[in-house]
């Protein structure tokens, strides 16, 4: 339990038989019933998404409530679930497509890159492939190899798409309820880490939630952490440590969406704290954190008072689970530096 | 004990119904609805110069690299004239014969192979996708669109179309098992022309034939002479009922022939041997449906000569068109190439249109 977590939105950790609020799991399950209570058009297509309610319960008794023509359970094939999934988009229905995880999700790739980013382009405005494909990823919950990676800058690097990573259960909620809506293919990659770790009151109507738009989570001056997915509770972690050791407080942000990636927001906050570390999960190289402090360059290089810091994945593999924490950033790398680059 | 190992059988016979002379076999019992062939023949006529002429546009540099059809016209005609308009139409992208008869204009068809997007602009309300260039890639779109419809309580059909290459693509095989599975009234439609570029069609797969694929995921299948208009055009319309009434996919393997490049950036005597091609320029569709139409007195040389010329002053007005449209497009605003990427434009794609604007009108200065 950390204080800036729960006093930012982050919620609290499960403990002991507490059942407060809604895991991340319920909360992508209710927005799920919700969108599809409300708009007939929706459907579920997956391996497994059907009577088993997906191998991580996100799709739990959905089957029950809007049948099997609605909740579909597919042939084990990324490719087709995809490419299916466009067919349904281009005739009328709203797919939301579950790649098991991210891991399989390449072999999607191809119907996602060469499709379902395209056909609006393609066809000049006339077709749109409103569908989204969710996936399970990153690391941290001891799984198989092709379990645990984070690929985000696969999707953010293909025009036509968009692609989001929500925190919290509030922001899930919030955030897929925004993606179904979206007219444009959305990917949207749900940090597994994070599926039962903490639980979260939700509203009864979803939150405002606009894709393309960063969130601060905490206002600060000394520096700028911009982090996603399941690096944001780490984040929170080293900035509360920072605040009571060195009496630094950090603006942290959630960059939520990874692509159309909010520049503006990235500068706005460079420019007045003039220091920039980005923490990600993902390989160092060529990956989103290279976007991110390339966008503070652009916007805020006058303002930076130290050279812009990643804390990242290695550029390795994903260990297998004994050494996964080795691989991951943790609270006290990125507890170092922070303090590495106040002292510039 | 004896271990049986099951040899792959099933040995499927060519449908047809027309033979190379024109003269119609047993098995067609009934007299073709001569209208409708006459209709069809014009259709294939129209795409054999169409192609003609896009290849010699396109060898002077005013047209980019296209699929030539070429020798697929009956296969093509007498598939798709069997559905309509509340059916879908999902290519691959050599099928200009049968979007020409879907209505796709000409016009358009010349603006995008000379290289504008606008050439592929899509109406709402067709039902025709435009062509998909990764091999096999369209066929599970054909399955999702078929599903859709159907839980709109449609009772649309999909016809959808591929070649002897995409039979080894994952894709075709988790579509069809999709299909399959689902219930989903989707007719495959693969054009066996022999070739994938260079490889040939024994090479492409250890299968005796390509439709006993579709046995493998439960799938009815049949062979059909695609050089012969009417046998393509019973197979299909027979699948298209079976969809449409039985909710049921099916595929059908239209044996035919490439007689041009694969692609205008192909160069086929490195691979296939002239004989081959004068083996199958035999087989002429378009001469077969003609040689019917004359034995049946419907058409004679003369009325040839006229649809023929008739043909090329269509062509000649859609070429003179296409080019007024192409200066309009070449003096219009360049900063269309940030169109339709999304509904809506992020402020990141506003943001770099503006800059493209400021560079533009450097370059102009």
């Amino acid at each position: 339990m950390n204080d800036a977590a729960d006093k930012n939105g982050m919620g609290r950790e499960s403990a002991g038989n507490e059942r407060h609020g809604k895991t991340m799991v319920e909360a992508i399950n209710r927005a799920l019933r919700e969108v599809m209570e409300e708009d007939e058009r929706v459907v579920v297509i997956g391996q497994d998404v059907g009577v088993d309610g997906g191998v991580f319960r996100v799709t739990d008794g959905l089957i029950d409530e809007f049948g099997s023509d609605r909740v579909i359970d597919s042939p084990l094939a990324e490719s087709a679930i995809a490419g299916v999934s466009i067919g349904m988009a281009l005739n009328g229905l709203r797919p939301v497509a579950e790649m098991q995880f991210s891991g399989f999700s390449y072999l999607a790739f191809a119907q996602v890159e060469g499709h379902a980013a395209r056909l609006r382009w393609r066809s000049r405005g006339g077709l749109g492939v409103p569908m989204v494909v969710r996936m399970p990823y990153g690391a941290g919950v001891r799984a198989l190899e092709h379990h645990s990676e984070s690929r985000e800058a696969f999707y953010g690097h293909v025009p036509g798409l968009k692609t989001v990573i929500p925190a919290s259960p509030r922001r899930a909620h919030a955030l897929l309820h925004a993606a179904i809506r979206d007219p444009d293919p959305v990917i949207f990659m749900e940090p597994k880490a994070l599926y039962r770790s903490f639980r979260e009151d939700l509203p009864e109507a979803p939150d405002e939630a606009e894709i393309g738009r960063a969130r601060i989570v905490q206002q600060g001056e000394a520096l700028t952490i911009i982090a996603w997915g399941a690096m944001l509770r780490p984040v929170l972690k080293a900035a509360a440590r920072l605040a009571e050791e060195a009496g630094e407080v950090a603006e942290v942000i959630d960059l939520e969406t990874i692509a159309p990636i909010d520049a503006p927001a990235i500068a706005d906050s460079v420019s007045r704290t003039g220091r920039l570390l980005i923490v990600t999960e993902a390989p160092l190289s060529y990956g989103p954190a290279g976007e991110v402090a390339m966008r503070a360059i652009e916007g805020a290089f006058f303002s930076l008072r130290a050279p812009i810091c990643r804390v990242t994945g290695w550029d390795t593999h994903v260990p297998f689970f004994a050494r996964e924490q080795s691989y991951l950033p943790s609270p006290q790398r990125i507890f170092d530096a922070a303090r590495e680059l106040l002292k510039h | 004990m004896t271990i049986l190992l099951a040899e792959p059988d099933p040995a499927f016979e060519p449908f047809r119904l027309l033979d190379r002379d024109g003269s119609l076999r047993d098995e067609a019992a009934v007299e073709p609805d001569i209208a409708m062939v006459e209709e069809m023949h014009e259709a294939m006529l129209r795409a054999r110069r169409v192609d003609e002429r896009l290849l010699s546009l396109q060898r002077r540099g005013d047209l980019g690299t296209f699929a030539p059809v070429k020798g697929q016209e009956a296969a093509q005609i007498g598939s798709i004239s069997c559905i309509g308009d509340e059916d879908w139409f999902v290519p691959s992208f050599r099928e200009m014969a049968a979007a020409l008869w879907r209505g796709q204009s000409l016009v358009d068809l010349l603006v995008a192979t000379a290289g504008w997007n606008e050439g592929l602009a899509t109406r709402q309300d067709a039902r025709n996708l435009p062509p998909a260039i990764p091999v096999a890639s369209q066929l599970p779109h054909a399955v999702g669109i078929a599903h859709a419809g159907r839980l709109r309580g449609e009772e649309s059909v999909v016809l959808t179309y591929f070649g002897d290459g995409a039979t080894s693509e994952g894709d075709f095989h988790e579509a069809l098992n999709f299909a399959s599975v689902l219930n989903a009234p989707v007719v495959f439609f693969c054009q066996n022309n022999g070739w994938a570029i260079s490889t040939p069609r024994a090479r492409q797969t250890g299968s005796r034939t390509l439709c006993q694929k579709a046995h493998a995921y439960g799938i009815s299948a049949a062979q059909v002479d695609g050089n012969d208009l009417l046998a393509v055009r019973a197979v299909t319309r027979e699948a298209v009922r079976r969809a449409r009434e039985e909710g049921r996919p099916s595929m059908i393997e239209a044996l035919t022939y490439r007689m041009e490049v694969h692609t205008t950036a192909d160069d086929p005597t490195r691979y296939r041997d002239d004989d081959e091609v004068e083996k199958w320029r035999a087989r002429d569709p378009i001469n077969r449906v003609q040689a019917l139409l004359k034995a049946r007195d419907q058409i004679d040389d003369e009325m040839i000569a006229a649809l023929e010329s008739q043909i090329e002053d269509e062509i000649n007005k859609a070429w003179d068109d296409a080019k007024e449209q192409i200066r309009e497009l070449e003096d219009g605003v360049p900063d269309a190439i940030f169109d339709h990427v999304f509904r809506e434009p992020t402020a990141e794609l506003d943001r770099q249109r503006d800059l493209f604007a400021k560079l533009e009108r450097r370059d102009d200065g």
